[in-house]
């Protein structure tokens, strides 16, 4: 399939130039968000009553993991409301142009953090806590204006947005998945770029901001580390920025060769294996263990879930492709194979929320009516009762999902190891033993 | 210099075409996840399960039952008020702290299904889950063969190509 660009469509052009549908997105997402800190620390404890849960963990989370992220890549992010703040601190204004001289410190991001492990380790801190932070209001406020404060910190401290491009635990992944998406910013004509004066796209113009996430465009070859913010097709003045539809999982054809995505992929995986486990299982002692923070359970916890992220599944997964006899070290074939986890990875995702999702996604009827857990009744709906939504479906999908996922991996895995040069078998066994252990967690 | 004529028998082109392969592994995926399995007769019993929920978790948490019995509940809350809902069954009790409550049923539809709380009982309410098995799992076991048949699939396309 070849790509359509987006961009040749007046309507979508015009409405990606413009800052004005964006902005209008953008308040609606930042009030939205400050209503779900506020209501985490002043509206119900119990959490299935209380707008900071219900939109945050069901209703965000099922639109972000089930829609956006594989049929949108970073579109999440485009729209994202926790940068903005301190974004608009950092220029000293919200649409106009912005002045030459810096308004704060704008340093450059420390070269030894550029990469996204502190990514990986901010996900994984809310992953060890997760059942804590998934069920209790005040946690979910504390975590969500956390993250605001620190977009805007950062934002006085380093240039662009370095809290999105190196911090955000949502970022992180959201980046590795995009690459699987059908959807791409692009450069049209790279001789454009290479002749452009000033690069008005990665340091701006008065047509608007340089690339809030550090990125030239001109070079970008996958989609994970753009933000998809439109900066660029507002700045550039060749006309040459392409949104464009595209085969799914393009990126992937080229397999990523950095440790850090590598070691993302199998801490999304693990992850997604863990919670199928401890959340949707029927093992009560996981879920005191994993709820129960600080106690001896809870650290044993955190050492197992740690271990299966960064030692079992690494392990097993680098004992299958030791054999794999190939010109390159053993370090890079381990990070060109990983490409191939990525698909399965954002499979598990799916397949896991689905469950969680359509079991408590009734709560968000309610909660529309009540968001606090006042006794208000907004729209009548306050009392709604909570029931699972189209359980019946549930184990088809989930299957459907996984096999999918698994299809969809061995094929990313052959396409990898023909890069390299190495037989892609022990990766394809590797994904299917996996995908069996989720569908025996999940089924 | 005229191509040399094949000796390969018709069959054996015919497999080797990616799209009759193709269509053949849907078929064989089909047949694996509908084709009616065979069914041990076994005699329907009247089984009884004294279930005690405290948060989050209940007592015993996997239970097993064969297709066509009758089966019965006895949930005793052990803490805060706690309810049991089988999905799949769209049936339920709810039982205070200390007291008893009786659910029967007929457990006419076989498979894995997930029964859990349906009275919110605090922070991890929505994850307080047990399951119910009717039957032999047959849904994994078919899912299982699926996934196979993918990984042979794949391999088997690619080796095609080569």
């Amino acid at each position: 399939m070849a790509k359509i660009e987006l961009t040749r469509i007046p309507f979508i052009k015009n409405a990606l130039k413009s800052r004005y549908p964006q902005l209008a997105v953008f308040i609606v997402m930042l009030v939205g968000y400050i209503f779900a800190i506020l209501a985490g620390f002043i509206g119900t404890p119990v959490g299935s009553h209380n707008f900071s849960i219900v939109f945050v963990w069901i209703a965000w989370w099922a639109v972000l993991i089930l829609v956006a992220v594989p049929f949108f890549g970073r579109g999440w992010c485009a729209v994202c409301p926790i940068p903005l703040p301190g974004e608009w601190l950092q220029r000293g204004a919200v649409l106009s142009p912005p002045d030459k001289k810096p308004k704060w410190l704008n340093l450059r991001w420390p070269r030894f953090l550029r990469n996204i492990w502190m990514q990986n380790i901010s996900f994984l801190l809310l992953a060890l806590f997760s059942s804590v932070l998934l069920t209790t209001p005040n946690i979910t406020g504390i975590v969500l204006a956390a993250m605001l404060f620190a977009a805007i910190g950062l934002s006085t401290i380093f240039e662009r947005r370095a809290f999105c491009r190196y911090l955000c635990p949502v970022g992180g992944f959201i980046g590795l998945y995009s690459q699987t998406a059908p959807i791409e910013l692009r450069i049209k004509d790279k001789q454009v770029c290479v002749t452009c004066e000033g690069k008005p796209c990665y340091n701006g113009s008065q047509a608007g901001y340089g690339c809030p996430w550090d990125v030239f465009p001109g070079g970008l070859t996958k989609n994970t580390y753009c933000g998809l913010c439109m900066e660029c097709i507002r700045t550039c003045p060749h006309d040459n920025i392409a949104v464009n539809l595209r085969p799914f999982s393009a990126d992937l054809a080229k397999p990523s060769t950095r440790m850090d995505e590598a070691f993302k992929a199998f801490i999304m995986l693990g992850s997604a294996m863990i919670y199928a486990g401890v959340l949707l299982g029927p093992w009560g002692a996981f879920k005191d263990a994993a709820y129960n923070v600080g106690t001896s359970a809870w650290s044993i916890y955190a050492i197992i879930f740690l271990a299966i992220i960064f030692v079992i599944l690494p392990g097993f997964f680098t004992i299958g492709i030791l054999k794999t006899k190939g010109a390159l070290p053993l370090k890079q074939r381990f990070a060109s194979l990983a490409t191939a986890l990525i698909p399965l990875g954002l499979m598990f995702w799916v397949a896991f929320s689905l469950s969680f999702v359509l079991t408590n996604a009734s709560y968000i009827i309610a909660a529309l009516s009540d968001p606090l857990g006042l006794g208000w009744n907004l729209f009548g709906t306050a009392n709604a009762t909570w029931q699972p939504m189209l359980t019946y479906i549930l184990a088809p999908a989930q299957t459907l999902v996984l096999v999918g996922g698994l299809i969809w991996s061995a094929r990313t895995a052959q396409k990898a190891a023909n890069e390299i040069k190495v037989s892609s078998t022990p990766v394809i066994v590797f994904c299917f033993i996996t995908t069996l252990a989720m569908l025996w967690l999940l089924l | 210099m005229l191509p040399t004529p094949s000796t390969d028998p018709p069959i054996f082109h015919k497999l080797m075409n990616p799209r009759f392969t193709l269509l053949l592994l849907v078929m064989a995926g089909l047949v694996m996840a509908f084709a009616p399995l065979p069914v041990q007769p076994i005699t329907p019993q009247e089984r009884t399960f004294r279930i005690e929920a405290g948060q989050f978790a209940y007592s015993p948490s996997e239970l097993r039952v064969n297709p066509g019995d009758t089966v019965t509940f006895q949930l005793v809350s052990t803490d805060v008020v706690h309810g049991l809902y089988v999905d799949g069954y769209d049936i339920s009790i709810e039982a205070d702290p200390g007291q008893t409550k009786i659910l029967s049923f007929v457990a006419d539809k076989p498979g894995s299904f997930r029964f859990r709380c349906n009275v919110t009982c605090g922070a991890m309410h929505p994850f307080m889950i047990g399951k119910l098995n009717v039957g032999s799992n047959n849904w994994l076991f078919r899912s299982i063969g699926l996934a196979l048949l993918a990984v042979v699939g794949v391999i088997f396309s690619v080796k095609q190509k080569a």
